[in-house]
This record gives structure tokens, sequence and C-alpha cells, in this order.
């Protein structure tokens, strides 16, 4: 079995980021995540730029509703992800919008930090 | 020699959206790029009383604007290949001198548009990013136009602009299939400037001439390098047949004239003559009709209307009918109600009105009082136009709303 191990934590302001203060936790990180390489137990890790910088696409009736922001809905709750390659924001859009679950639910876009 | 600092300020108002947009293609960062266009324009401040205004302005404010970029990113020592492309770049616009054609200009000012309304942003950081980087507004003006303070907007500018670099907001003009849908929320950031500037939501003054004036001016620039499409067409229309009438629809006071009794010589009829052209080229071109056109023929008929001695009420309820297909909502249900008013009197209207109230949703609801007051009053139910015209003056916002709502009820 594969399993999706997904990590919520408190946003923290950009500009108030303290190295000090996240040094450790990141020293954490990557010693987890040595530790699953080494055990043959990772498959892929990515962090995400902060949620500020969200894009959510539905599509309804063909046409595409992108609006700014995370995905917020009662129902719909996290069913999978894809990780994709595109140049720019459209080209991501474009991609999400072509994706089933934006018909009937929502896409919810976040730039991976490299 | 001595310069005038009015025209420095002139050449500010027109070349700062051009020369921002050009800055961001070039440096390929929107923040790094406003900051090199406040620099240029300090830089021209500074020698231009001395050398005279250079013989193309646009062109140095650019030239100078790239080379306090490179020198930014050398003191970041940061972004290497990027200083080694404007630098050959700079080197070979300056053997050649004709590097900054006009349509160059154009193109980047309109990427520059599409950029600031994409719908990955929100709504209302749209308009107010537009006004900042496209129109040139002082971040001060853009604040008092939200009615927010200075530092709140700045904030939200500069989160705007992070989103655009961290998320990959593209500067580029959209391809065809896109180019349409991407059109529609430029157009609806123009018409949000207009409708704030038209009728302001607060305060003393109803009218605000500044932000109209600038979306005209966006809708011209949008309909000058997009040309013939019926969309903008129809938008530059109404704008342009709304604001004909500004000088008639207040008082020196600074009270509401009701567009019946409004003085028709204080119209511009260049401009309304402009917007009726609009109409008819937007109406008759083919494909679907554009709400923004039925609404500035609805307005073209209110300005046709002294010319004919009689509006013509059946013909804007038929129209009304035609926007309530394109646009189902409440504003327009209860225009339509007024229009069909006229036709065939306030009693059926009224019952259209109160329909409208008892379904909810509604957010205008001094509006939808203000009609039901007129529509009472007319029925010869005074007590009841009374309470009407109280409610109306509860949700009033604005002063001269206000006074109007207040003479209205103690003529009744």
């Amino acid at each position: 079995m594969q399993y999706m191990l997904l990590v919520y934590m408190r946003e923290l302001d950009a500009g108030r980021q303290d190295q000090e203060d996240l040094g450790p936790v990141y020293q954490e990180f990557m010693a987890y995540t040595e530790g699953l390489k080494r055990r043959g137990q990772f498959i892929a890790s990515h962090g995400l730029k902060p949620s500020s910088t969200a894009t959510t696409v539905k599509v309804r009736d063909g046409k595409t509703l992108t609006t700014d922001g995370p995905f917020s809905g009662d129902r719909e709750q996290l069913g999978g992800y894809f990780l994709v390659e595109a140049g720019d924001l459209d080209e991501a859009i474009g991609l999400a919008e072509s994706m089933p679950g934006a018909r009937f639910g929502a896409v919810e876009i976040r730039p991976v930090r490299v | 020699m001595s310069l005038d600092p009015k025209e420095i300020e002139a050449i500010y108002r027109r070349e700062a959206g051009r020369v921002l947009a050009t800055l961001i293609r070039l440096l390929d960062d929107f923040e790094l790029a406003e900051e090199a266009r406040q620099e240029a324009f300090a830089t021209a401040l500074e020698r231009w009383p001395a050398t005279g205004v250079p013989e193309n302005p646009r062109a140095w404010l650019v030239d100078v604007g790239r080379n306090k970029a490179i020198d930014q990113l050398r003191r970041r020592q940061v972004f290497k290949s990027k200083v080694l492309r404007l630098e050959k770049a700079a080197a070979e616009a300056a053997q050649e001198p004709t590097a900054h054609p006009d349509e160059a200009f154009g193109d980047d000012r309109l990427r520059l548009i599409f950029t600031c309304c994409h719908p990955a942003l929100n709504p209302a950081v749209q308009v107010a990013l537009t006004l900042r980087a496209v129109c040139g507004l002082s971040t001060q003006a853009v604040a008092r136009a939200f009615l927010v303070g200075e530092e709140a907007m700045a904030q939200r500018l500069v989160r705007a602009q992070q989103k655009i670099r961290e998320a990959g907001i593209p500067y580029e003009i959209p391809e065809p299939p896109l180019l349409d849908e991407r059109l529609q929320s430029v157009l609806a950031v123009i018409y949000s400037v207009f409708t704030e500037g038209y009728a302001v939501t607060s305060g003393e003054s109803l009218i605000s001439a500044e932000l109209c004036l600038e979306a005209i001016r966006l809708a011209r620039l949008v309909d000058a390098l997009l040309p013939d499409r019926p969309d903008v067409q129809g938008l530059l229309a109404l704008m342009l047949l709304h604001d004909a009438r500004r000088q008639a629809r207040l008082t020196e006071q600074g009270d509401i004239v009701l567009l019946e009794q409004q003085d028709a010589a204080l119209w511009d009829q260049g401009q309304i003559a402009e917007g009726l052209k609009l109409v008819e080229q937007s109406l008759t071109a083919p494909g679907r009709v554009s709400a923004y056109a039925v609404q500035a023929a609805i307005a073209a008929l209110h300005a046709r209307a002294p010319a004919e001695g009689a509006t013509d009420w059946p013909q804007i309820a038929a129209l009304y009918e035609v926007l309530l297909r394109l646009q189902p909502t409440p504003v327009v249900e209860l225009n339509r109600a007024v229009a069909l008013s006229m036709v065939d009197g306030p009693e059926k209207a009224l019952q259209l009105v109160d329909s409208l109230a008892a379904r909810g949703g509604f957010k205008d609801y001094h509006l939808l009082h203000v009609v039901r007051a007129d529509l009472l009053r007319r029925l010869g139910r005074q007590q009841e136009a009374r309470a009407a015209y109280r409610a109306a003056l509860e949700a009033a916002r604005t002063e001269p709303e206000k006074r109007f709502l207040e003479q209205r009820m103690a003529e009744l």
C-alpha cells in the first residue's frame, strides 16, 4: 500500500519568518526524510508555497471559474493529487480545468517550493 | 532652464503605465519594475529641470529604469544570468536608437492589464492593482477610492504582486480561446472603476470624475489595442453616454438632479455622439449581443429623449427584457419594473417590485425602497410611500442621497 501523509501546519508570515525558529524544525524534517529513505519507505515529498498563492479552479456547465485563494467546501474532501510541470499559472489552470474532478468538485493549485 | 513641474506631472500621467508595462516585460519581475519606475521618475525630477525634457521621454525613462534595476540586481548579487541578459539587451538598445517602437509599448500595456485583471487575483485587488499599475494612481489615491488606509492598501498591493510572482501568473496577452474569457475579466474591472466613480458608495460627494475618466481612458486603450470587439465598444459607449451627463447630475450644492429634470444643455454632446456611434457598431456586429451594448442602448435612448421631445419607454422596457435574459440579476429586474411603470402605470410595476423583495437576496436594498416609494407616491398611497422613503433613508450611504430622499419625503 502507498499512503499520502498530508502535513497541516500554521502558516508563518513570510516577512517575519525567523530562521532561528525554523532551523531546528527544518533539521527534523530532513532527518525524518533521511529515515524514510533509509528504510526504503520514501516515494516523494514537497513543501508548498503559502496558501496566499493558491488558486482554485472549478468547471460548471462547461465554464471555468477561477478564484483567488485555497479551496473551501463543506462536503468535498481531499481525494488525490497530481504533481505536474507547467510553464505558468495559465498552463496549470488549463491542466486543472481538464481534470474530471474540476467538473463536480474543485482543483486547488498550489505552487511547489523548489 | 526652467521646467514647469506640471509638465513632468503630465508626462507622469501619460507615461507611468507604459513605462511600468515595458519594464515588467524587460525585467520579468513586477516588484522590481515598480521600484525601477519610481527611481526613473525621481531621476527625471532631478535632471530634467537642468537638461530639459528629452526628445523621447518614454524611452529615456525605460532606459533609466532598466539601469536602476541592473544596479539593484547587482547589489542583491542574485539572478546573475538576468543581469547579463539585461546588460546585453541594453548594449543592443544603445546601438539601435529605435529600439522602443510604439506598438511594442502598446502590447506591453495590454499584457500588464491582463496580468492585473487575472482571475486568480481577488476581484477587488484586480481593480486596485489596475489603478495603481496601469493608470499610475498613487497608492494613497487608490486607498481613498476603496475607503481604506494607505498602509492597508499598500499591503494589499504588495501581496498581489507576491501572488503574481509566486504563483506564476503570466505576463502575457492570452491566446484566442482564452482571450475572450479573460477579456470579460478586464472589462469587469474597467466597469468597476467606472461605477465606483459614477456613484461613490459613501461620503460627501456622489461622483468621482477622476475614476470615471480613468475607466474611459482604459477602455479606449483596450479598444485601440484589441479593435472591433463588440463588448469593448459596448462598454466604452455605455461609460461615455453616462459620463456625458456628469455636469447635469448634481446641482452646484451637490444635490441630485433626476434624469428628467436635468438641463440637457449641460450634457456633453460630443461624447454622446461618440457613444451613439459605438453602440450602433457594437449592436450591428455579428455574434452574441454584448450586455454592455444593451445598457448603452438604454442610455442612448435617454440621451436622445430631449431632442425627440419624449422618452421612448416601450423601447427601454424591451431592452431591459433583453438585458434580463443576458444578466438575470435583481438590479436589472428592478430597472425593468421602473421602465414598465412608465408604459403600463405604477400598479403592475409595484407588484413586480414586491415579488422581487419577497424573494430576498437583494443587495442594494435602498434602491429597492427608493423605487417602491416612488411607485407608491405615484399611486397616491402617501402613508406607505412615507414608510418606504424612511426605509430608503436608513439604507442610503451618501449625503446627497440622504438630502434627496428627505426632500422627496417633505414633498409628499
